[in-house]
């Protein structure tokens, strides 16, 4: 396919691989957070950590819309799903989610409730036109990249006179999310997570451009390079973060130049601006209630906004004790530190949303990552 | 979920949406959050949506980068 399979090309991956050997400073450890699981995945995927030096760390981060989500959404989502006569509409990822009490979208679905998996917000608006004496609900995650569609959809959906259609909003902000993480302090007064720098979004980059991250090089002092999903990407972004540590400099760069700008896409932009507003505060799973994190719907598009047209009752959100999914998002374990990975929790059978995700750290290491801790066989004398 | 691929315009259609086509699949897309696009032009598609414009060049630029990379490199070991 073009456009994608350049960038795994094995040839030039070795090349950079070369090149990153040659960069690293063998005295120190360089400790950089992929933000984004579509990078974690692409490293678990195609070995990359098997191409970096042993003294470069790669750490994840929380951008899985998922896994950040917290119980007591999903509990909220269950809710709307169970407790109303409304077609619930949201996309795949979020229907194995486990809330409380292991309750998710899709056992409520196996009960009667009316769930349906939708690729787009353009799907949610057919059904709404479809059935105009049903209430529909979309239940909207994601980060910036996600958020555009939604927005479009509640000025469709306006426009369009669909009063039955309504969206219950979980959209939550990359840089807040970043300046948690830097934020974060030990009791002893040292850093959470110790990092060098960022391997920036790439389609939240396409969204939002450049300018967002100039913060945490300003205030911070660590370098964000903005990197597409494919291998190659990630790999030339390492590179220039090396580089960057090396010459103690904390710039914004970007790698992703095909398809990311200084700007970011304005049109976009406006739009999200036009239909939401910040919220003063989110729970985020791994983070806590981080302040300025999350949008919701703007009070002139009230009649879109599920929150204020359905009144649900949850239980008390209970996050699986055994889970370790909320350190894992924060970076500060990996997935085989959590006790119940692979044994109690696998993508068959999850426990976390990590775990859930194809983006989730769990399930990116429980499908391409732990076959190479296998111990290799001996052979035989 | 940021996952997004890039497809080419193969057909512009009524209400701002277009057919996007990937390995002989045509499916129909939202243009709805960019201006100007043409049919030809390659896109980046995230959830029914064409999220940004594929800049050809910029595709060419790096990947010339990536081999410049491992030129440098091997010029280093030798």
């Amino acid at each position: 396919m073009k456009y994608i399979e350049e960038f795994r090309n094995a040839e030039l991956a070795q090349g950079l691989s070369c090149a990153i050997a040659a960069a690293v400073d063998p005295q120190r450890i360089y400790r950089f957070m992929e933000f984004c699981g579509g990078h974690t995945h692409a490293i678990a995927r195609y070995g990359v950590e098997d191409l970096l030096p042993t003294n470069v760390r790669m750490i994840h981060g929380p951008g899985c819309p998922v896994c950040v989500l917290p119980v007591g959404r999903v509990d909220e989502a269950v809710a709307l799903a169970t407790q109303h006569d409304v077609i619930l509409c949201t996309y795949a990822d979020l229907m194995r989610v486990p809330g409380t009490n292991y309750e998710s979208l899709i056992k409520a679905r196996s009960k009667g409730a009316d769930v349906r998996m939708v690729y787009s917000t353009l799907d949610a608006l057919k059904i709404a036109a479809d059935n105009p004496e049903r209430e529909v609900v979309f239940f909207a995650i994601g980060f910036e990249t996600t958020t555009p569609p939604t927005a479009s959809a509640i000025k469709q959906a306006q426009a369009r006179g669909l009063k039955n259609f309504s969206v219950y909003c979980n959209h939550v902000l990359t840089p807040a999310a970043m300046r948690a993480i830097l934020g974060a302090y030990t009791d002893e007064g040292a850093p959470n997570v110790i990092l060098d720098g960022f391997v920036g979004p790439a389609h939240v980059s396409a969204v939002i451009g450049m300018r967002p991250y100039e913060e945490f090089t300003r205030d911070y002092k660590k370098p964000v390079v903005i990197a597409g999903f494919e291998p190659l990407d990630v790999m030339q972004a390492v590179l220039q973060l090396i580089r960057q540590t090396n010459e103690g400099r904390a710039d914004v760069e970007n790698e992703y130049a095909r398809a990311v700008t200084l700007e970011g896409n304005l049109k976009a932009q406006a739009l999200t601006a036009e239909v939401f507003e910040l919220r003063d505060s989110f729970e985020w799973r791994g983070l806590g209630a981080v302040p300025l994190s999350a949008l919701q719907i703007r009070p002139e598009f009230a009649a879109f906004d599920a929150e204020k047209r359905f009144r649900v009752e949850v239980p008390n959100p209970k996050e699986n004790k055994a889970c370790a999914c909320g350190e894992i998002l924060r970076g500060e374990k990996t997935p085989t530190q959590c006790k119940i990975f692979g044994t109690v929790c696998t993508p068959d059978n999850p426990m976390g949303a990590c775990m859930v995700s194809s983006e989730g750290a769990c399930a990116a290491h429980w499908t391409y990552g732990r076959f190479r801790e296998a111990p290799l066989l001996e052979k035989s004398a | 979920m940021c996952l997004a691929i890039p497809a080419k315009v193969v057909k512009l259609l009524s209400d701002g949406m277009a057919d996007i086509e990937l390995e002989g699949v045509v499916k129909e897309v939202s243009l709805d959050l960019l201006d100007g696009i043409e049919v030809g032009d390659y896109v980046i598609i995230h959830v029914g949506y064409a999220l940004a414009r594929l800049d050809p060049a910029e595709a060419e630029r790096t990947l010339a980068l990536f081999a410049e990379m491992g030129r440098l490199a091997e010029g280093s070991v030798a």
